[in-house]
């Protein structure tokens, strides 16, 4: 039996890494009870009356600056979106002084999404009366994703622990599959990972995954297919020679997906290339594909993380 | 300058020494090494301490002219005498590039004006550093460079790299090779390996290092010219060095001490004083530069030392420049890695930091033979040392800041005077009446 908790450990949510499986169950059934919160008439409760959160973006984001910024307005916390552009950024302001200067602003949390690794521990470690919580940071993790993801598998598929998970594309650049590896593993889910070698990080399969080169081999008996995204702009370089040639050995189109299993789940966390990992009949396939369930989860999520390290600044 | 050492336990790798003896510096140049010396000139009791031939630092980043935000001779020196060095060799990567005579004239210059240790001129191997055409290295040779490198980028072309080799037959000096292909490191920031792919951080991989060292051996044994490969950080690298030395090609090489005493597992804090070029490698080429050092494949303990300023290193990962400081902790990391853990004896490590330095870049020092210069360090074996966090360098981008190590120099005497003293203040001898 895992032992149960009712709180988190740290002050952040950095990573999936550094969370034990009892706090993951716990971000998880927080966020069950959430859920029901983005169903009501009224969509808000009081939790985080009086607290301001600053959305602190330094890399384009739509779907998780939007999706954070609802779960704060819906806890009623009070929100400020700070972008890069516009910013004393473009004068040369360091990150440490941006974030130094709007901690002397009281907020409770900070959310930051960053191009570089490690920027949210940064600010984690210098800033000790404030919440990080990292929206994703260079290709390092995006631990709210990968809850979101673990929402989702589980609301359809009852659990996590032995569910064959596979994913497939761009697995060196991603950060999604270095948070979702965390926690699946963490979870005692089977993943697979796909790719050419040369989207492939160094010694990945330390990280307790199985390898495979072929979209074929990585569907077959797998329960969840999460496809992830190509960025268009490694084609014809050293990654890969084609979109095209991409599209015919990786993409999941309906004739590929016929040797999954027909309960198979098909995942992504966008935003999609249609025509390049995923075909739209596959994207839109309306029994299978749960692409839009994990943007609706995606919300409560967020909640529950917000919620819980919300709990750490508690009246004094 | 005259000075007597007395009573401390003298180790002369190069004369195979280790015995209780005194020190007589006379003239500035070591006048004898014998029992009970008698002379009437200023001594010093190191009874308690070893008594060695000053350290001696390939590679050093003193960034004047140019950078002295990050540091400037007059500092640099100062740390080197604190680290117990007596020389070190200042590479070429300054602003302007050390690239003709005018600049290394002035470092000898500011040297002789401000430095506290001697400090050995690196020209650079190309013009402005650019790797496109020679710098003049017979003037540079003649205004006192010790050596050759455009260190901090390699040579990238393979014909310009042939041509500095065979001109340096000439000029008898080494080129210092920085072995690294900048379109296999693809803009990494740390080692490729489990921990690179952990962290989504960018990987340098072992064959960027290894593929241009397989080069220069190749291009040595062509040329007949001695190439020494600098900071070398890969098992395969190790290999090349090994496999050429045996088949008589003259190549020669170095490791600093953060490539022994530390891996890639500890980038996982993201501290920038972590982020250095080459980075710090996985366990097995970790293991293979101790086992380099253990069968004397490497040559040299060399520091890289690479001041650089606060703020430069107070942002992200990515954006930090690469390196690290290191003269003031490198014999103190050393001793506690490879004596202390019983990998060499201390005979051997005074000889990775004086003795082979001197021998393989033809400079003075390196013993204590009559005659020779009189650059002596005096080490503390009993001494703890926690690492502070300010240095006598400007920088403290140091990885090792609140660690605590075993043994240190604490007397640093260059040319017979004594440049840097710490050595415990004795209680003085009580005249107590019975």
């Amino acid at each position: 039996m895992r032992a149960s908790t009712s709180s988190l450990r740290s002050k952040d949510l950095l990573g999936i890494e550094d969370l034990l499986p009892e706090e993951i169950e716990l971000i998880l059934d927080t966020a069950e009870g959430f859920k029901e919160v983005s169903e009501r008439p009224v969509k808000k409760v009081p939790a985080l009356r009086g607290q301001l959160i600053i959305n602190l973006f330094m890399e384009a984001s739509t779907r998780t600056r939007v999706s954070f910024e609802i779960a704060e307005k819906r806890l009623s916390a009070d929100t400020l979106n700070f972008a890069a552009s516009g910013s004393s950024v473009e004068k040369g302001e360091t990150l440490i002084d941006t974030a130094e200067n709007l901690v002397a602003m009281h907020p409770e949390m900070i959310v930051i999404r960053h191009k570089y690794p490690g920027a949210p521990k940064m600010l984690a470690d210098r800033l000790p009366n404030v919440s990080i919580i990292n929206a994703g940071d260079g290709s390092h993790e995006h631990p709210t994703q990968a809850l979101l993801d673990a929402f989702t598998i589980r609301e359809r598929l009852g659990q996590l622990a032995g569910v064959n998970v596979s994913i497939i594309g761009d697995i060196a650049h991603s950060r999604v599959v270095r948070s979702n590896i965390h926690l699946l593993t963490k979870m005692k889910a089977n993943v697979t990972v796909a790719a050419p070698p040369t989207l492939l990080p160094a010694e990945i399969g330390k990280m307790g995954v199985r390898v495979v080169h072929s979209l074929d081999e990585a569907i077959a008996g797998a329960d969840v297919i999460m496809m992830l995204r190509i960025q268009l702009e490694r084609q014809g370089k050293l990654s890969f020679p084609s979109l095209r040639e991409y599209y015919n050995t990786f993409g999941l189109t309906p004739e590929r997906l016929k040797r999954a299993s027909s309960e198979a789940i098909i995942m992504h966390p966008g935003p999609m290339n249609r025509g390049v990992e995923i075909a739209s009949d596959v994207a839109d396939d309306p029994k299978r594909s749960v692409i839009l369930e994990q943007v609706t989860n995606g919300v409560a999520v967020r909640m529950a993380v917000l919620y819980l390290l919300g709990g750490a600044h508690g009246s004094e | 300058m005259n000075l007597l050492i007395t009573n401390g336990r003298v180790i002369d790798p190069s004369q195979e020494l280790d015995a209780s003896l005194d020190v007589l510096i006379e003239d500035g140049l070591i006048a004898r090494v014998d029992k009970r010396i008698k002379a009437n000139v200023e001594t010093i009791d190191a009874e308690g301490l070893v008594v060695a031939p000053g350290l001696i630092d390939l590679h050093t980043h003193l960034r004047e002219p140019g950078q002295e935000h990050k540091e400037t001779i007059a500092t640099g020196t100062q740390a080197a005498v604190t680290g117990g060095y007596t020389a070190i060799c200042a590479m070429a990567n300054t602003l302007p590039p050390n690239d003709e005579r005018a600049v290394t004239e002035m470092i000898i210059a500011e040297s002789r004006r401000n430095g506290a240790c001697r400090v050995y001129p690196i020209g650079a191997v190309s013009k402005g550093l650019m790797g496109e055409a020679l710098a003049e290295l017979a003037d540079l040779r003649a205004a006192g460079c010790v050596g050759v490198s455009d260190d901090g980028r390699p040579v990238w072309n393979a014909q310009l790299m042939r041509r500095a080799l065979e001109y340096c037959t000439m000029l008898g000096i080494p080129v210092i090779a920085h072995e690294e292909d900048a379109n296999l490191s693809d803009h990494g920031v740390m080692h490729e390996g489990y921990f690179s792919t952990l962290l989504g951080l960018g990987g340098i991989p072992a064959a960027s290092e290894e593929t241009l060292v397989a080069r220069d051996v190749i291009l040595a044994r062509a040329t007949g010219a001695h190439v020494h490969i600098a900071h070398l950080s890969t098992a395969g690298g190790v290999d090349s060095v090994r496999h050429a030395r045996a088949a008589g090609v003259r190549v020669t090489c170095e490791v600093t001490p953060h490539h022994l005493a530390l891996g890639d597992e500890n980038v996982q804090s993201f501290s920038t004083n972590l982020k250095m070029n080459p980075p710090l490698r996985s366990a097995e080429h970790r293991q293979a530069l101790i086992a380099g050092i253990a069968d004397r494949t490497i040559d040299a303990i060399a520091t890289d030392h690479a001041p650089h300023h606060f703020d430069e290193k107070n942002v992200e990962f990515d954006l930090a420049p690469f390196g690290i400081i290191g003269l003031e902790t490198a014999f103190t990391v050393c001793y506690d890695t490879l004596v202390r853990s019983g990998v060499i004896g201390l005979d051997h490590l005074i000889d990775l930091m004086s003795c082979g330095p001197a021998r393989i870049f033809n400079l003075p020092g390196g013993t204590l033979r009559s005659g020779a210069v009189g650059d002596v360090t005096l080490i503390d074996l009993d001494a703890k040392f926690a690492v502070p966090n300010t240095f006598q360098s400007k920088a403290s981008n140091s990885p090792f800041v609140g660690k605590t190590f075993h043994a240190r120099p604490v007397a640093t005497v260059v040319g017979g005077a004594m440049r840097f003293d710490a050595r415990a203040t004795k209680p003085a001898k009580r005249k107590g009446k019975k």
